[in-house]
């Protein structure tokens, strides 16, 4: 199990495989259209997708001749997921500093009176 | 004028650079939250998960000092440690290491931003070593959503697959 969530971040830590992500999450393309913005080979560009493709993160379809690559969103959901679950705690600990500084300034309002 | 005050914790995951970005407002000013983040009481007062025990270790919140904690949960410890960059009243810059991974040190940045009327805007940025360290991180002490999250990417695999 873990290694399915290996393979998905290794496959997100290329700069050019998620390049293809960020293009595939506005819309579906093929082999050609996803290698053409790129200075590599077609190739090239083919091993990144077999990449994303082994990770589940991209499917290929058999659409007619076109064959598009569509973006598996679930995925992307999970990733959200966390980032969400860490905002979450990160949002417990500061409100557990919320009440620590407000209580700092009662100790300064305290003092302050009874100066 | 009025400045929108985050109530909530905002963050942000950078897909360039293997950074995690939260921002917060709080209703102190910048001299409080440097030191709820340098006293080792206070400190230890609201840091970790909330289940969790903390036992400060080494502590000098100074530009080039020394920081370790260890926080406890049913018998078991989590060890964390690093140093003191920079500290100043806008800024603390650390470095981060959980001694259970301790090939792994994240830059951690904490910025103070005057709001005004009382209010300081917090930045905290951690930056990893690499984006294996940086989603490690986001999906670490996370056991229920974790394995819910393998199960769902397991069906996927298998749907994929077949």
């Amino acid at each position: 199990m873990a290694d399915a969530l290996s393979q998905v971040f290794a496959a997100l830590a290329d700069p050019t495989r998620r390049d293809i992500v960020a293009r595939l999450a506005t819309a579906d393309a093929n082999l050609t259209e996803l290698a053409q913005p790129y200075d590599v080979s077609v190739q090239a560009i083919s091993k990144h997708l077999k990449v994303l493709e082994d990770a589940g993160l991209v499917t290929k379809t058999r659409e007619a001749q076109r064959r598009p690559v569509h973006l598996e969103a679930e995925v992307f959901d999970l990733m959200t997921k966390w980032i969400e679950r860490y905002r979450r705690e990160a949002e417990q600990r500061y409100q557990r500093l919320d009440a620590v500084l407000a209580e700092m300034n009662d100790d300064q309002n305290q003092e302050g009176q009874a100066s | 004028m009025t400045t929108t005050t985050l109530t909530q914790a905002a963050i942000e995951a950078d897909e360039r650079v293997p950074a995690i970005r939260i921002t917060r407002d709080f209703k102190a000013t910048p001299a409080q939250l440097l030191k709820a983040h340098t006293d080792p009481e206070l400190f230890s007062r609201w840091i970790g998960p909330k289940d969790m025990r903390n036992e400060i270790t080494v502590w000098e919140p100074r530009t080039g000092g020394e920081w370790r904690y260890v926080q406890h949960r049913d018998g078991e410890e989590y060890r964390f440690r690093g140093c003191f960059h920079e500290v100043s009243e806008q800024r603390i810059i650390q470095t981060f290491t959980y001694e259970g991974y301790p090939d792994g040190v994240a830059l951690e940045t904490m910025t103070f931003e005057d709001l005004g009327n009382g209010y300081t805007r917090l930045h905290a940025q951690s930056l990893c070593d690499s984006f294996e360290a940086r989603d490690g991180m986001l999906s670490s002490g996370m056991d229920v959503g974790v394995h819910e999250g393998y199960a769902k990417l397991d069906d996927l695999l298998a749907e994929t697959a077949g």
